[in-house]
């Protein structure tokens, strides 16, 4: 595909929660914007009305409505087909860990309509879910913290008693706490069974300096861009809200050594804790691009427009440099729209 | 002791590491010492031009000295190997 044909695409981009624990959305579409310049649409795929990216007009062209993951495949793929039907999409690009099953499984059905995307395997998928990722890491040679799977508070004291305090307590899909003693496990435990079900997950506290690597994989076991980035400012909720980029050959081999072992295709983030002897302790891999993805485009390796080139069949040299010292700093900013734009989108499903 | 090749450091004496995405602020000072320890001088020449600019004793020198190299190391500013440097 030429970059003439890039420029009349149309992309379905979800993950337009630009909150205080954002979703990846926006700042892919701006990578795509920064890549492919004028002439391309975006269509937004939100879950809730008051995801910011849906009224961010120079972001955004139209976006719609689509079901929750929990409403199932079915649903997803008639909203998906209409939405289609009005848009013509050529691409995807899912955002949200939750969604990405749903997606995954529809894809053959998507491209058989004419909407590619670029995703992992349902086997990729589970092999780095948070409840997988100790026996992962044991059976291909990566540090991962110790871990217990909780379903009853029970299983809370168990666990603290092996991990020790503080500890973090994780949700199945999103959120995390560090807890100092029993009574906050426990708070923490009940809280993010109630909010992502079950399991929770308490896993051992590692001290040290926080680093994430977004890399984009090509299938075959390598990968075609890698960009850390330490963070420099964290959120109550454990979110970069800076951070800049870094050069270390150990992290380009950690994530080189991920692709290796899983294949994986598409976007991808660890999330890294170098202790004090610096082994790069792996925390999480999320199954796609993170929220500080316009980084990697700022500092020379545009993922999002690189994932869009590979779904469109582009075989791709994989980046050799980036530039390290690029910082991010994020903001936030009062919107400011309509009553009548809000109303749309909660009863039509459109805007 | 060496700078790490990779340190970048500014006239107004801040200092970044890019492999680890610390950055620290010196004074003209230390943005002059690291400036000479970039351009490969060594300890004894830059000791030298400190006496000839500053009104300072060798003996008080080289304890500031000393604790200059402390902090570089705890900054992990440093290459692990040593040369140099008289």
């Amino acid at each position: 595909m030429t970059a003439n044909n890039y420029s009349q695409l149309c992309i379905g981009v979800t993950g337009l929660n630009a909150n205080d624990n954002p979703g990846p959305g926006v700042a892919v579409i701006r990578a795509l914007k920064e890549g492919l310049g004028a002439g391309f649409r975006i269509i937004g795929l939100s879950y809730e009305s008051l995801e910011p990216g849906i009224y961010m007009r120079d972001m955004v062209d139209k976006t719609y409505t689509i079901p929750y993951p929990t409403e199932g495949t079915a649903a997803l793929f008639e909203r998906l087909t209409y939405i289609h039907d009005r848009e013509q999409l050529n691409f995807i690009i899912p955002n949200f860990d939750a969604e990405l099953h749903n997606f995954i499984k529809l894809a053959p059905q998507l491209q058989q309509i004419g909407i590619r995307t670029f995703l992992p395997s349902i086997e990729q998928l589970m092999i780095r879910d948070k409840v997988n990722l100790y026996d992962f890491g044991k059976k291909n040679g990566f540090y991962i913290p110790a871990d217990h799977k909780l379903y009853s508070t029970d299983d809370v004291q168990k666990a603290t008693e092996e991990l020790g305090f503080p500890v973090v307590v994780k949700g199945k899909f999103y959120e995390a706490y560090i807890a100092h003693n029993k009574e906050a496990a426990i708070k923490a435990f009940n809280q993010l069974a109630l909010t992502w079900g079950y399991p929770v997950i308490a896993q051992q506290y590692i001290k040290g300096t926080e680093i994430n690597i977004a890399a984009l994989g090509d299938g075959d076991g390598n990968n075609i861009s890698i960009v850390p980035m330490r963070k420099l400012y964290i959120t109550d909720k454990g979110k970069a809200w800076a951070g800049v980029t870094i050069e270390d050959t150990a992290l380009i081999a950690l994530a080189d050594q991920f692709a290796k072992a899983t294949k994986w295709r598409g976007g991808y983030e660890l999330e890294i804790m170098r202790d004090a002897d610096d082994r790069l302790f792996i925390l999480e891999i999320n199954p796609r691009f993170p929220a500080w993805i316009y980084l990697t485009a700022a500092a020379g390796q545009n993922q999002p427009l690189a994932l869009v080139k590979m779904a469109s069949g582009e075989k791709l040299s994989r980046f050799e440099e980036y530039q390290a010292g690029k910082l991010f700093i994020r903001h936030s900013w009062d919107q400011v729209v309509d009553i009548t734009d809000f109303q749309r989108i909660s009863a039509l499903g459109e805007l | 002791m060496k700078l790490k090749k990779n340190i970048a450091t500014s006239e107004n004496g801040f200092i970044f590491n890019p492999a680890t995405g610390d950055s620290f602020s010196g004074n003209a000072m230390a943005s002059e010492i690291l400036l000479a320890m970039k351009n490969g001088e060594t300890e004894a020449g830059i000791k030298r031009q400190l006496l000839q600019k500053y009104e300072v004793s060798a003996t008080q020198l080289d304890r500031d000295w000393e604790d200059w190299i402390v902090q570089l190391k705890e900054a992990n500013l440093l290459e692990a190997t040593t040369y140099d440097s008289k």
